[in-house]
């Protein structure tokens, strides 16, 4: 086969057994490379969930392939291989975390691999100081904050040795400050560690980080490319009931009213770069 | 409906180990009509605060007036206060629970006791206000609804109660930009066409900055600052040390300035800016 870390062929999936059933996804083919930062993007109902459950055979495709290093998601005897390659984190850290403390809980996936003790010494260690939270590590989980909690969520995923991590909305419940923390351990996994990086999100300014911004609509693949040249198409974007950073929405309105400014502006500093060649 | 809250403060676990002043000394005024923004990091109040508006919790000291009643008093009807001050709590969604939206959003009323005809009327007008078409989705059991859709059932289970004030937690987390600006626009509307008093806590600068006629800024029990968004947004570095923020474009201006440009310092929108950097374009030109 090809190189692709992940590759889906003529994906589709249907939710409940009746036929006639509107599928939650249709005939995606797409394949995403080791150590790409990919950021998906769509309405609720769009179908990123579910494509997401996909990727780590939470759920089985109704038609079609998920391969995962080549291997099959429809391969039953080889399910505890994928989901260890791909590890998952959800919205809610509440309901991630089942330990009383925090170190405990990052050794709960390790333990349940029967790796050995002081092997999982080591990994808990790795993985709460990957996630800037080692000194945190005796506490209890319940009384940190909205981020930390997620960051521990993130180290219990990394304490597997997962090679891609999948995050279904991870910052939706945090304040701006534990958004900060979480997206900046998110970056720093991906360009320090080389793991893949799947980002569900409904905030364009993380989807901006990405190294390719997918966007879904009603199950199927809209765009597909750089955050700039999925961004700078300010009209398509938002006709998938989605939003553009506020500085590129700026640059749309400019460019409207004749002022020769780049249509691909995702940040402050380019917006700022941008206005003052004009002088 | 005026709301007074003189020289609140709530300790969380009092005489043990965890003991936490989650309020200190608050005070505060909101108006009737207005439209007010709470904003302020995890942990620095903002839940238990509101808790205390509609006498979820009784303040260790101090006193809140509602209507110019003292609902922290012994012997007040609480049921009276929440039926005029509702609260939406975050994930409202989760506390769906009957067979039907028509039902979910009639079980407050039903509990006042109300008749038929009016308890109709009041789930008409509630599922219309939130945007949903009330005779396709009466019948719908809440979990055939989509994410977006169960949000605004179960703030119209509050609405239907009629109340004077609408709390709102974090109404939108969650939900995608197109969900996320309809319900807005709903609550604005609520607020100025039915004069509802809406107190919107918000982790979104954007989202405060374009809707709330006033903020309210807390850090560590306290309110630090309350103004229009406008000068609020003034003080970057102030709500930048609090860990919160300012919208994208407010930060932009503050660049610009550094910069050099002659540009307003109180820049709250997209279209505002637009018209600022025209202006300065040309006259450069």
């Amino acid at each position: 086969m090809d190189n692709f870390f992940i590759k889906t062929k003529n994906l589709t999936y249907i939710y409940g057994k009746e036929k006639n059933s509107k599928p939650a996804l249709k005939n995606i083919d797409v394949g995403i490379k080791k150590g790409e930062f990919v950021a998906i993007l769509g309405e609720n109902g769009s179908g990123k969930s579910t494509f997401a459950r996909l990727l780590n055979a939470l759920i089985i495709p109704t038609d079609g392939e998920v391969f995962i290093k080549g291997i099959n998601t429809k391969d039953s005897t080889k399910v505890w291989d994928i989901r260890q390659t791909v590890g998952m984190v959800f919205q809610n850290p509440d309901n991630q975390l089942v330990a009383t403390i925090v170190e405990d809980d990052v050794a709960f996936g390790p333990e349940n691999l029967g790796i050995k003790p002081d092997e999982i010494r080591k990994r808990v260690d790795m993985a709460l100081k990957a996630v800037d939270m080692y000194e945190y590590r005796f506490k209890e989980p319940h009384r940190l904050s909205g981020g930390q909690k997620q960051r521990v969520a993130i180290a219990g995923i990394i304490a597997m040795k997962p090679e891609c991590i999948v995050l279904d909305e991870p910052t939706a419940m945090l304040d701006p400050l534990g958004r900060s923390e979480v997206m900046e351990t998110i970056v720093r996994l991906n360009k320090e560690e080389g793991i893949t990086i799947i980002l569900i999100t409904h905030f364009m300014e993380e989807a901006v980080l990405a190294d390719r911004v997918i966007v879904m609509s009603k199950g199927e693949i809209k765009m597909d490319g750089t955050p700039k040249s999925v961004f700078s198409d300010v009209e398509k974007i938002r006709s998938y009931g989605l939003d553009v950073p506020q500085v590129t929405e700026l640059s749309y309105l400019l460019r409207q009213d004749g002022i020769n400014i780049p249509p691909d502006i995702l940040t402050v500093d380019e917006m700022v770069d941008g206005l003052c060649q004009l002088k | 409906m005026p709301i007074k809250v003189e020289d609140v403060s709530y300790i969380y676990g009092k005489n043990t180990p965890f003991e936490t002043k989650a309020l200190n000394n608050v005070s505060l005024e909101i108006d009737d009509g207005e439209f007010i923004g709470l904003i302020g990091h995890t942990g620095s109040g903002k839940s238990t605060l509101i808790q205390h508006l509609n006498g979820l919790l009784k303040p260790t000291s101090g006193k809140i007036f509602v209507d110019g009643i003292d609902i922290t008093e012994h012997g007040v009807s609480l049921k009276e206060v929440r039926k005029k001050i509702g609260l939406v709590f975050q994930y409202p969604e989760h506390q769906l629970f009957e067979e039907t939206v028509y039902k979910d959003v009639a079980f407050g009323p039903i509990n006042l006791g109300i008749n038929s005809e009016e308890i109709d009327e009041r789930v008409r007008w509630a599922l219309t206000e939130v945007g949903l078409d009330y005779e396709s989705i009466k019948d719908m059991s809440p979990f055939e609804l989509s994410g977006g859709q169960r949000r605004r059932v179960a703030i119209a289970g509050v609405l239907s109660m009629l109340p004077k004030v609408l709390i709102l937690d974090e109404p939108t987390a969650g939900l995608d930009p197109g969900g996320r600006d309809d319900i807005l626009r709903e609550m604005k509307k609520l607020n100025s066409e039915n004069g509802i008093t809406v107190i919107l806590v918000s982790h979104s600068m954007e989202d405060v900055a374009r809707l709330a006629d006033r903020l309210i800024v807390m850090n560590k029990g306290e309110i630090v600052l309350t103004d229009t968004p406008r000068e609020v947004f003034k003080e970057s570095k102030l709500l930048m040390s609090i860990g919160l923020g300012v919208p994208q474009i407010t930060l932009l201006f503050e660049k610009l300035r550094e910069k050099g440009w002659n540009v307003r310092s109180d820049v709250l929108t997209v279209e505002e800016a637009r018209d600022d950097i025209l202006k300065r374009v040309r006259i450069d030109a």
